[in-house]
């Protein structure tokens, strides 16, 4: 294959990687955006997504269709309501200190995946997708000077793919209506700006902390549900999302939303490309030491306007 | 003499006495929790003392434990010019990363130190042609000698673990009733007012941070000379946060925690290897429910209830 059309599969892949980050960053920005807590154990509310789903897949074991559609629906509620109740047990009791919680989400971290170690075992399991249907992608070339389309052996997307960015951007949109035009998304605001205020106001805040801290969670498993068709399911598969929602929050901004979606393309679409043409260690070495320096440099990240 | 000195002189001769007392078991135990409580005592330098929450220290273990056994593997260093290199990998490493991170605070370089340690674990498993990565390499048997004595027996193992947390007790305990240590803790309770009575607050936290990531880097040399291995996962995110661990359990800012804080992880893994594979389940668990319910941990406890001049 050329040039041009080993780009365009990378931005594809790449859109497709940026389409899961944008939902699991966006959980970790809301619950940093309320609450102003970092939560560690973000990584692992995604992998107990990706797990769940399995589970569900294979007990209903039907069609994939079918196991899918519950997993997508169930397996985020499920995956919400453990993380509201770490909420209420743990990070209510240390009064959402910001280091404490760190600490307390690390140990947290440890409990999900050593559990899920001993539980689900050290295997990666595959989900079927519900369709997966080759579309060929077709390529230009200029042919005696004119305009010839072709279709290069190995350019090719599959349909289902496709539906995750589209599935991924239609929640995003949700999530964004549920902010600015719901109650309880108004709520959610007024705590963010000011929770002693809001509390003042009468608005149960520790009750808001908790499903945000739920909801957090859930858009993570609803990031992992989508991809464990295209990956499968392992214990250890928390790590990178959490590094790279990391990567995104920070670049975006820590607690901005628009810059969180926008730093997810641009991670999403770089990784996809980087790691065509590149080792992928060194991709994450790069990217690593990269967000590291934007912190040290300019914390309130490239989009961000001031610091807090 | 005062109390202090003499209660660290105190354990330091009780632990000399316990490799002839213990069974053969334990005094292997205690040789690698002396070990780790090395580390935990940088750790706590830089956490308990000073207030620096990283979560990198892994790095600072790993640059010690690969500049000992990369020169004894790949140049054949004879041990104490590989012990130097290893003290002067791990002081650079975090003379820089420490210049870079002491610029932000809090939670921002919580996450900063865990970048550049979770870069340097990547960059040990890029260049696996040398260090072989995850699988790591034993370190050649014939060489893990010091002036003829032999630290591949139990016995030269134990000592030279003991040895070397001696000296880090003592200088640790020194270090912190040191006028320099007392500022670091002044920079702990309060950052504003340390700056404002005129204290090169940055500074301070610099040197900290290099002592306690030196000293780190000597018990990561330790750890590879003593127990002849070396591998990326010493180098890796679990390794950051198990003397954040240790320290909390014994007690952040108490010379004797990282110690008491080791012992008491490491037979609780022990002990726990019967039921379960996943050992750091428990270190999770234990995270919790010290954060919930004693974050000032065993000795920090002890000293605010009744024995206040522990030290």
């Amino acid at each position: 294959m050329d040039f041009g059309p080993h780009l365009m599969l990378a931005m594809l892949e790449g859109a497709v990687t940026a389409a899961i980050l944008a939902l699991t960053a966006m959980g970790l920005s809301v619950v940093f955006g309320v609450m102003r807590v970092v939560n560690v154990a973000h990584g692992e509310f995604y992998m107990l997504g990706a797990v769940i789903a399995w589970y569900i897949a294979t007990t209903l074991g039907t069609h994939p269709a079918l196991g899918f559609v519950a997993a997508l629906l169930i397996a985020p509620v499920l995956v919400g309501a453990l993380a509201a109740t770490a909420d209420r047990l743990i990070l209510q009791h240390i009064n959402y200190d910001p280091e404490r919680t760190i600490v307390a989400t690390i140990g947290l971290l440890f409990i999900i995946q050593q559990g899920t170690l001993m539980t689900f075992g050290p295997d990666a399991r595959p989900v079927v997708p519900p369709f997966n249907s080759r579309i060929p992608l077709p390529w230009v070339e200029w042919v005696d000077d004119k305009m010839a389309f072709y279709y290069p052996w190995g350019l090719s997307i599959t349909s289902y793919k496709l539906f995750v960015i589209a599935a991924a951007a239609a929640i995003l949109i949700a999530l964004w209506l549920f902010m600015t035009r719901t109650r309880a998304g108004l709520i959610m605001r007024a705590t963010q700006q000011d929770s002693q205020m809001a509390q003042a106001f009468g608005i149960p805040v520790s009750r808001v902390y908790a499903l945000v801290f739920g909801l957090g969670a859930a858009l993570a498993a609803m990031g992992a549900v989508l991809v464990v068709p295209i990956q499968q399911a392992h214990y250890l598969m928390g790590a990178d999302p959490l590094l790279l929602s990391f990567i995104v929050v920070i670049i975006g901004g820590l607690g901005s939303l628009p810059g969180t979606v926008i730093a997810a393309l641009l991670i999403g679409l770089s990784d996809g490309i980087i790691s065509v043409f590149f080792s992928p260690t060194v991709a994450k070495i790069t990217a690593t030491l990269a967000v590291a320096m934007v912190l040290v440099f300019r914390p309130q990240g490239l989009l961000g306007k001031k610091a807090h | 003499m005062d109390r202090a000195l003499v209660l660290h002189l105190g354990v330091i001769a009780a632990l000399a006495l316990a490799y002839a007392v213990l069974p053969a078991y334990h005094a292997g135990n205690l040789a690698r929790i002396m070990v780790l409580a090395i580390y935990a005592m940088a750790y706590n330098l830089a956490f308990g003392y000073t207030g620096l929450l990283s979560l990198g220290h892994a790095l600072f273990f790993g640059a010690g434990m690969y500049g000992l056994s990369l020169s004894m593997q790949h140049l054949g260093t004879p041990v104490l010019p590989a012990f130097a290199i290893a003290l002067i990998s791990a002081a650079i490493v975090t003379a820089v990363v420490g210049a870079l991170a002491l610029r932000t605070k809090g939670v921002a370089f919580m996450i900063v130190t865990l970048m550049f340690a979770q870069a340097g674990y990547l960059t040990a498993l890029y260049f696996s042609t040398w260090t072989r990565g995850e699988e790591g390499f034993v370190l050649p048997q014939a060489m893990r000698q010091i002036a003829g004595i032999d630290l591949t027996t139990a016995m030269g193992r134990y000592y030279a673990a003991l040895v070397l947390f001696a000296a880090t007790l003592l200088l640790i305990g020194h270090i912190v009733r040191s006028p320099f240590g007392r500022s670091l803790v002044a920079i702990r309770e309060n950052e504003a007012r340390a700056t404002m009575l005129g204290y090169d607050v940055q500074r301070l936290k610099w040197q900290a941070l290099v002592i306690s990531g030196t000293i780190s880097g000597l018990a990561g040399a330790t750890f590879a000379l003593l127990f002849g291995y070396a591998g990326a996962g010493f180098a890796a995110v679990p390794y950051s946060i198990l003397p954040l661990l240790y320290v909390l359990l014994g007690g952040a800012g108490t010379t004797l925690g990282p110690l008491v804080g080791a012992a008491f992880m490491i037979y609780l893994f022990d002990l726990s290897s019967d039921i379960t594979d996943a050992y750091m389940l428990i270190a999770g668990v234990v995270l919790v429910l010290l954060t919930m319910f004693l974050p000032q941990g065993i000795l920090g406890t002890l000293r605010a209830r009744s024995v206040r001049w522990l030290p």
